[in-house]
């Protein structure tokens, strides 16, 4: 995007100032590389990752991509012997190719705080979002809020086998496909022909019956998906009351105080969320003390669903209702569970967010 | 200028552009000899010919440097990002049928559909340690394809040729690839998924709306339009 020396400056001045109330609250400035190893990121994020970084190969070291967030240099960098409990604040850019909207960027600055903290996480994501909140405050932009950690609280809660939980936990990011998954197991939607096949008979006659054995995947890891949908077949449908707390619990929206008597009377009757309740309850109270008013906060139980996977709790983002095209200025969350993914074998709880000064200077405001 | 068409310059399917353009009045040759890349156009005022590779045509169109071209809706797919705010299909042409499917091994008799192949990559990945492969030179379009189905832990391998051999090969686990007839992949042992047609591809007709239509160039396109009988 063509932009004047003058407006560049003046981004840039804008991100110094956001980045510099980073690290009055307590953050040490740090610096990620921007050429990041091509093979952790698609690992990570896959195939969507690659469609929308830019690629590039080094000769001897072999695909890099331009850094397409912080979030995965920094985890790393912290996981790999930073010291407990840490705040880090950043400012860079970062890169993403765009496949159908041309009025967008290709690379864009992001200033972005993050905190890792086993101590006392509640408290940590009211930092992180009255913090945003407040730099942001001149602005008047809509505030969405959500948490991932019900939703996943209430399908480990589910009176069902593992593999189900496992499966629709893996696809909470995709609301499309975990409805199906949902419908299926719930035994609204028969499955195909082609799967009841399965059910009956010997494995390997049916295996060795369909082909000739090629390829990595084995004969041995074809029969053992068989023998898991047999399972599957003989487990009891997962229950209409169940189902009906995983729609209350997607359609929940609100102010957070609203939301709050609504989780409470959901906990009553269904205790496998009590201790997700008690966190956003505590949550409210640590965002009341932070000086965000939760009778004012809105609260979507879905929201954060369709965004990168490894947010796992807490999610927020920032929105301009007079630019509704556009992106929000800032986005955050928590993603405890990347900590373990990059971690090799440790973890920690983690939460941060990033302002897009770019986007502050789109909305027009003074921060 | 002139209002641009372009149309495959070799093989079956340029011979099959000309019939069908032949059928409806307009006569499409080279000028010259058989391997001037150069055409003639008989029966369409202010219509230059222009030879090119099918696989350069969705590119041109694209840029505004091509006004009409003849191309696999397949091609247009892979190679231009939002096509069909850039492209208009004005008629598909009824030959060089192939579609994209996803296939997989045959043996896999666990995994028919979508959500089979979803639900073995995640069990793959835990007992490999890395995505399940899938060899394609579609990239685009299968990625497409799968994120709107939902599918994950998987990854795009590039495979430019002979990509049926692959799986046995085990550089991929499954592949997604154009077929006509489905002998190739049975040769090889692949069966395609049950949901797995990404895209059926045929010629088309494209009109490119990037390119620049001052001066005679709309008078030549509805003349050319009439004559062949499409808009």
């Amino acid at each position: 995007m063509a932009e004047t020396v003058n407006q560049t400056q003046e981004t840039r001045q804008l991100a110094e100032r956001i980045l510099s109330v980073f690290e009055h609250a307590g953050a040490s400035r740090i610096e990620t590389d921007i050429l990041q190893p091509s093979a952790r990121l698609l690992d990570l994020y896959g195939e969507d990752i690659r469609a929308r970084a830019f690629t590039t190969t080094d000769p001897l070291r072999g695909d890099y991509m331009l850094r397409p967030d912080f979030t995965v240099p920094v985890v790393e960098m912290h996981m790999s012997g930073g010291a407990e409990p840490a705040r880090y604040t950043y400012m860079g850019k970062v890169f993403r190719a765009q496949e159908e909207d041309v009025s967008r960027p290709s690379e864009t600055l992001q200033v972005g705080y993050e905190v890792f903290d086993r101590s006392a996480p509640i408290e940590a994501d009211a930092e992180v979002f009255a913090l945003i909140r407040s730099a942001l405050a001149p602005l008047e932009l809509r505030v969405a809020t959500g948490d991932m950690s019900l939703l996943l609280a209430a399908i480990r809660g589910l009176d069902t086998t593992d593999d189900r939980k496992a499966a629709l936990s893996r696809h909470i990011w995709r609301p499309g496909r975990f409805r199906a998954l949902l419908d299926r197991f719930s035994g609204r939607v028969q499955p195909p022909q082609s799967r009841l096949n399965l059910l009956e008979g010997d494995i390997d006659a049916i295996i060795g019956g369909a082909g000739p054995e090629i390829g990595l995947r084995s004969a041995g890891e074809v029969a053992e998906r068989i023998e898991r949908l047999r399972a599957d077949a003989k487990a009891a449908p997962i229950d209409d009351a169940s189902v009906a707390l995983l729609d209350r619990l997607l359609s929940l929206k609100g102010d957070c105080d609203w939301v709050l008597d609504q989780l409470e009377g959901l906990a009553d009757k269904s205790p496998s969320v009590a201790d997700a309740v008690a966190a956003f309850r505590a949550r409210c109270d640590a965002l009341g003390r932070a000086g965000v008013d939760t009778s004012q906060l809105k609260f979507e139980g879905s929201y954060g669903r369709t965004s990168m996977e490894y947010y796992d709790g807490f999610v927020f983002g920032f929105y301009s209702d007079q630019n509704p095209g556009l992106p929000p200025v800032a986005t955050g969350g928590r993603y405890d569970a990347l900590t373990r993914v990059l971690g090799n074998g440790a973890s920690i709880p983690a939460v941060g967010g990033v302002i897009r000064p770019e986007l502050v200077q789109v909305v027009g405001g003074k921060i | 200028m002139s209002l641009k068409l372009g149309i495959p310059s070799k093989g079956r399917l340029m011979d099959k552009t000309a019939a069908w353009f032949q059928d409806r009045g307009v006569t499409l040759s080279r000028s010259g000899s058989d391997r001037e890349y150069a055409g003639i156009i008989d029966g369409a005022e202010g219509v230059e010919l222009v030879l090119l590779s099918a696989g350069e045509i969705p590119r041109e169109l694209a840029a505004g440097r091509l006004h009409l071209g003849v191309t696999g809706s397949d091609l247009v797919r892979e190679k231009v990002p939002a096509w069909d705010s850039r492209l208009t299909a004005l008629a598909g042409m009824g030959f060089g049928q192939a579609d994209l499917v996803i296939a997989v091994p045959g043996f896999w008799a666990d995994v028919h559909t979508l959500d089979d192949l979803d639900a073995a990559a995640a069990a793959f990945r835990r007992q490999h340690g890395f995505r399940l492969r899938i060899a394609t030179k579609y990239h685009r379009m299968v990625h497409r394809f799968l994120k709107s189905a939902g599918v994950s832990d998987y990854q795009l391998v590039d495979s430019q040729g002979a990509t049926e051999g692959t799986v046995k090969n085990e550089t991929a686990e499954a592949i997604a690839d154009i077929t006509s007839t489905g002998e190739t992949l049975r040769a090889n042992h692949l069966r395609m998924l049950d949901d797995g047609l990404i895209h059926a591809s045929q010629a088309t007709l494209f009109q490119s709306k990037t390119a620049d239509y001052s001066g005679a160039d709309n008078a030549a396109l509805a003349a050319l339009s009439a004559q062949i009988g499409i808009g």
